[in-house]
Parts: structure tokens; C-alpha cells; sequence
């Protein structure tokens, strides 16, 4: 903890950067949220333990967070990723984000410059599903199509469109989303039944092969939706089919934007 | 009007029994995962008491987060009937409310009452029943007692349960409405005796004063630091206005097809950019500390000014479904200090 409160007053004293993103306790004991720490002295208040789970990288194309200067940014190995999944579809450039990495253990921190030093940073950790998030998919994969149509038809009820899912996940950085769009409207706005699966059909489709699995979007979600089963099984989907993991390179191509001539699908050529 | 008795608690069992077979749906606190959501139930064994809070206000009951308005039907040569079906919304008991909730109906009544009476919402009320229960814990998000509620306030329930034992509650049988209910199953309600409600009463303690930051928060309005500061964290989700008892803001959004169509009614919140968006590309409030400071005014400020009463009721739920612990009490208290300190 000390080398990292040592490493953002060291950045700051020098000017290196302008503000490190960090995590600070939060309103209970349960809870850490993040810090925009500017003063060399404000570094005290970091804290990096357990509660610590909030992707920060979501922060980064935040336009008033942008105007802050150059930025650091404390990075868990997932945060890590979706930096470099970020670069890959060109929001982020080289040295534009110093990064912070801390090891999965919680316990060293390592300064990441550039995008060839955190992709060896994020190949010492393996990704993929946890075991208890692979028990929770195979329970849903278990069912019939009538009972996974009736969970989720449970689920998605609750929805209220308040967008909890897309603000916290740093993938969605689109500055006007499709949900958006009345010209003509896509998709529906309100949050009935049809518009609740549309949304969310939308979204887990969008973010297939994208997502870093870093669970703030079902965190965020209000009401309870775990949203994020649909993006874990589409990781999956995306990895039998191209071999593609997002947020491994920072120059990795995503599949479903690419098209080459010798695909091995014959509908696409 | 109000009358006092006192209702077991295996009674309400009945009671349920006899609200259903009167022709009243019941939107009681259901468990769902570590939460609880107002959802209808069909008997009382469904509901659940234990939470502090439920995650959803009980707003949906006169203010759906989504309604249909108008449904409309084109002929030829742009001819347009509407559907003229009487607006007849079900009939209504909200059991286990708290205190808080109740009071927000004062706070969402100013704002559909005011200028235009709002059929929709005023006829939902009308055929609303709102059975509280009093607090007997509370968090440390709650904060009624700043903005003038409490835990065992009887403002807007028509009737307020307080357990006195084990056994029993104290009923508070508030107004008609109320005393409709209590008609359906006399015989389950037994006369009080000296049952007080204080003593089993949460204590909540008062965290700032209200009327200071009444005054004091105007004064910051120009200083934009302040908000940058309190809002950098902010995603500009609508959490916090849709969980919230008395946000009343709505977007209007036509679904239509050649045939015709419908008009319908969903939540909206002023956390979001497109809030204010104009056609011409402009938007008066551009970045989202100007939309943060907005949420604050309005609460505090405005509603003050314009309707007589704060727009807050204190129950807390923007702090608890924050995903970024955003911390309503917390940057008031800033705020008032900025605002004395000038």
C-alpha cells in the first residue's frame, strides 16, 4: 500500500501526471469509491483492498475527467484489460494513460507506461470465467428454452432503463447510444417488456467478444439483473468461434468488425 | 379521524384475504436476492418486512415507469380516431410502506396537481390505499428526520401499522381510505389499550438542518467547482432518480406503426445529457456536474420555492443504489458549509 501511495505522490510531485484514479473508503466499510487525486498529499487517502472491484476504466474517456490533464489510473489485471481493449478499438493511445498495475495478490503495484508493458502485465494473469461463474452459466445453459426464456422474461421485468449497466461499463463509450437514436428508432424506449429485451439483447450483442468480464454493470444494476451472465456466455461464444479473448493486445482485431477473404463462413464472401 | 387498534400479526393473513376478495390488487416488499422490490402479492406469507428499505419506491403504484396516455388508430385520408375506453387504473392497497414513502406522496401530488391536474395520476391516487409499517431499525442512509419526516410519521398512509410485541401491531386507522379497509374485517382489529408506538420507534438521528441548506445552497449555485467537484464521480446514470420516491419527471414517446399507435408515459431523470438536449444541438446543461447541481436544487431549492415542501423524503435509496457510492447526506452537508462559508 505504501509503494503505491509512494508512486502517486511521485507522479504528481513530478508532473508527470496530473491525477491519479484511484479508490478511496467509501460510505461504509463495505464499500470503496474512487478518488481523483491532484495533491502529492491526497495519496494518503488511497486504499486498495477486497472492496476495491469498481472497473476505474470507465473513468478514463469520461469528458470531465479528461480535463483533469494526463492521467494514472489504479489497475486491478481486469481494469488492465479493458485499457488494452480500449486501445484496440483506438480510444486510448500510447502513453496517453499511465497505469498503475497491481497484482492480482492486491499486493505489489507496478508502473505501466506504455501499451507493450501492459500487454506482458496482463499475460501473467490468466483470464476467463471463475468457477463459481462457470456453475452459474452451466445452471442456465442446464435449462430448457422455455425455462431460460422465462428467467430472463423474470428478469429483464424489472428493468427500469436507467442505464446503471451502460454508464458503468467502460465499453460502452459511444457519446449518443443506438437506444438513443429516433430517426429512426431502433429500439423501443420505454421499458415494457419489449423494450426491456430489445435493450438488453442490444446490449450484450454489442459487447460480445468486448467485454472484460469486470462485473460493474450487474454491480450497478439497481434492480438486481444479472445482466452480465449474457455478456459471459457471449465471451465464450466469441472465443470458440475466432479464438478471440478481448483485452489481451492493444492492437487485437474484433471479430465481429473484421471481414477477411478467406473466412471460413461462405454467406459473408 | 384517526382512530387507534391494535391488529395481530397473524390477522393480516385475513385481512389480505378479505382486501383480495374485495377487488383490490396488493403491491407489498418481496425478497429478491439480498433486496426487496414492491411486486403484487397474492397473499400476506409472500411478503417480506425484514428489509430496512426496498430498493423501488412505492411510486410505481400511482406513477408506472411506464403507462400508456392515448392510443390512436389512423384511417384513411388521415383520419385519426382515439381510443376513448375510460381511464380505469385497478384498485389498489400498498402494504409496507414506510413512513417516507408515504410522505412522497404529498411531493409527487404538488408536482401532477399543479398547473394541469394530471388525470392519470390523480385517478391512480385516488384508488390508492397506502398501509405503512413504522421503522423499527433504520441505516445509516437513512435520514428522514432531517426533512421533516420521521419513523413513525403518519403523513399520506391510511393506515400506519407500528409492532408493539411480538404479536402485534398498533394501527393507526389515518383517514376513509383507511377506515374502508379496516370495514372489510372488523372484527380482526381489537381496541388499543394504552399500546404506545414510540418506545419501539427507530431512532434516527437529525444530520443537518434543513432550513440552513435551504438558504445556504443558492448561494453556491455559481460556484462550479463545488459541483465538478461533488459530480466527478457521477456516470450520469438515472439510478438515483428512479429508485427515488419522488422524482417525477417523464419523457412522452410515441410507438406507432401505419395502423396507429400509442402514446405512452416512462420515468426520465435529469442525470442524463439527452434530458435537456435541444433540436438545435444545444444543451443548456452540457456537462454533468451543471445536471448533478440540477438534482440538488430542485430537491431542496426549488421544490421549497415552487411547491411549499422539500422534494426529499429522506428515505435514502439514491446513496444505497449509487454504483459509485454517491453520497446524498454527505455532499449536503457540503454544501451547506460551502454556502455559510460563502
Amino acid at each position: 500500500m505504501e509503494e503505491l501511495k509512494n508512486k502517486v505522490r511521485e507522479l504528481l510531485k513530478a508532473g508527470t501526471v496530473q491525477a491519479v484514479i484511484g479508490y478511496r473508503a467509501g460510505s461504509d466499510e463495505k464499500t470503496a469509491r474512487v478518488a481523483f487525486v491532484r495533491q502529492p498529499d491526497e495519496a494518503d487517502g488511497l486504499i486498495l483492498d477486497p472492496r476495491c472491484t469498481d472497473n476505474l476504466a470507465v473513468y478514463l474517456l469520461k469528458p470531465e475527467v479528461k480535463l483533469l490533464g494526463k492521467l494514472a489510473i489504479v489497475a486491478r489485471p481486469t481494469t488492465a484489460r479493458t485499457i488494452l481493449q480500449l486501445a484496440s478499438e483506438n480510444q486510448l493511445a500510447d502513453g496517453q494513460v499511465i497505469v498503475l498495475g497491481v497484482s492480482a495478490d492486491g499486493k505489489a503495484v507496478v508502473e505501466l507506461a506504455s501499451f507493450e508493458a501492459l500487454e506482458k502485465f496482463v499475460g501473467q494473469v490468466p483470464a476467463g470465467l471463475t468457477e463459481e461463474e462457470k456453475v452459474l452459466l452451466a445452471k442456465i445453459e442446464g435449462m430448457s428454452r422455455e425455462e431460460r426464456w422465462a428467467f430472463w422474461q423474470s428478469e429483464f421485468a424489472r428493468c427500469i432503463k436507467c442505464y446503471a449497466c451502460r454508464a458503468a461499463c467502460p465499453m460502452c463509450y459511444c457519446s449518443r447510444c443506438i437506444v438513443e437514436s429516433n430517426q429512426p428508432q431502433w429500439i423501443p424506449v420505454s421499458p415494457h417488456d419489449e423494450g426491456n429485451l430489445e435493450w438488453h439483447l442490444v446490449r450484450a450483442m454489442h459487447l460480445a467478444g468486448r467485454c472484460l468480464n469486470c462485473g460493474f454493470c450487474a454491480k450497478a444494476c439497481p434492480m438486481g439483473i444479472p445482466l452480465n451472465l449474457l455478456t459471459q456466455r457471449l465471451a465464450e461464444e466469441a472465443k470458440a468461434a475466432f479464438g478471440a479473448v478481448a483485452g489481451g493486445s492493444a492492437t487485437g482485431e474484433y471479430a465481429l468488425s473484421m471481414f477477411k477473404a478467406d473466412d471460413k463462413e461462405g454467406f459473408i464472401r | 379521524m384517526a382512530e387507534t387498534r391494535l391488529i395481530r400479526k397473524d390477522a393480516l393473513t385475513k385481512l389480505f384475504e378479505k382486501t383480495r376478495q374485495s377487488g383490490r390488487r396488493i403491491l407489498a416488499p418481496k425478497a429478491k436476492g439480498e433486496q426487496a422490490f414492491f411486486e403484487e402479492v397474492t397473499s400476506f406469507g409472500e411478503v417480506c418486512l425484514d428489509h430496512v428499505q426496498t430498493r423501488s419506491s412505492a411510486k410505481e403504484a400511482v406513477f408506472p415507469k411506464c403507462e400508456a396516455l392515448l392510443r390512436y388508430k389512423f384511417g384513411d385520408k388521415g383520419a385519426v380516431s382515439y381510443d376513448e375506453k375510460p381511464f380505469e387504473p385497478p384498485v389498489t392497497v400498498v402494504f409496507g410502506t414506510r413512513p417516507c414513502d408515504a410522505r412522497s406522496l404529498a411531493a409527487l401530488r404538488a408536482v401532477f396537481n399543479w398547473d394541469t391536474p394530471d388525470k392519470f395520476y390523480l385517478e391512480r391516487e385516488a384508488r390508492t390505499t397506502i398501509i405503512s409499517v413504522s421503522c423499527t431499525k433504520a441505516d445509516s442512509d437513512c435520514f428522514c428526520t432531517s426533512v421533516g419526516g420521521g419513523p413513525g410519521d403518519t403523513a399520506g398512509s391510511d393506515i400506519l401499522l407500528t409492532p408493539v410485541s411480538d404479536k402485534e401491531y398498533l394501527a393507526e386507522i389515518l383517514t376513509e381510505k383507511g377506515q374502508a379497509i379496516v370495514a372489510l374485517a372488523p372484527e380482526l382489529f381489537a381496541t388499543a389499550g394504552g399500546a404506545q408506538k414510540e418506545p419501539h420507534l427507530a431512532k434516527v438521528a437529525v444530520q443537518f438542518d434543513v432550513n440552513e441548506l435551504a438558504k445556504t445552497i443558492p448561494v453556491t449555485f455559481n460556484d462550479e467547482k463545488v459541483w465538478q467537484e461533488q459530480s466527478l464521480a457521477c456516470l450520469g446514470c438515472g439510478t438515483c432518480a428512479y429508485v427515488c420516491p419522488t422524482c417525477a419527471c417523464f419523457d412522452i414517446q410515441d410507438e406507432a406503426n401505419r395502423q396507429g399507435g400509442v402514446r405512452l408515459r416512462c420515468w426520465d431523470s435529469c442525470g442524463f445529457s439527452l434530458f435537456t438536449l435541444h433540436t438545435s444541438g444545444h444543451n443548456p446543461r452540457h456537462v454533468q456536474s451543471q445536471r448533478w447541481r440540477q438534482r440538488v436544487m430542485h430537491k431542496f431549492s426549488y421544490y421549497l420555492e415552487r411547491q411549499g415542501m422539500l422534494g426529499c423524503v429522506g428515505c435514502g435509496r439514491c446513496s444505497r443504489a449509487c454504483p459509485v457510492d454517491m453520497n446524498l447526506v454527505e455532499h449536503l452537508k457540503e454544501l451547506a458549509l460551502h454556502g455559510r462559508n460563502g
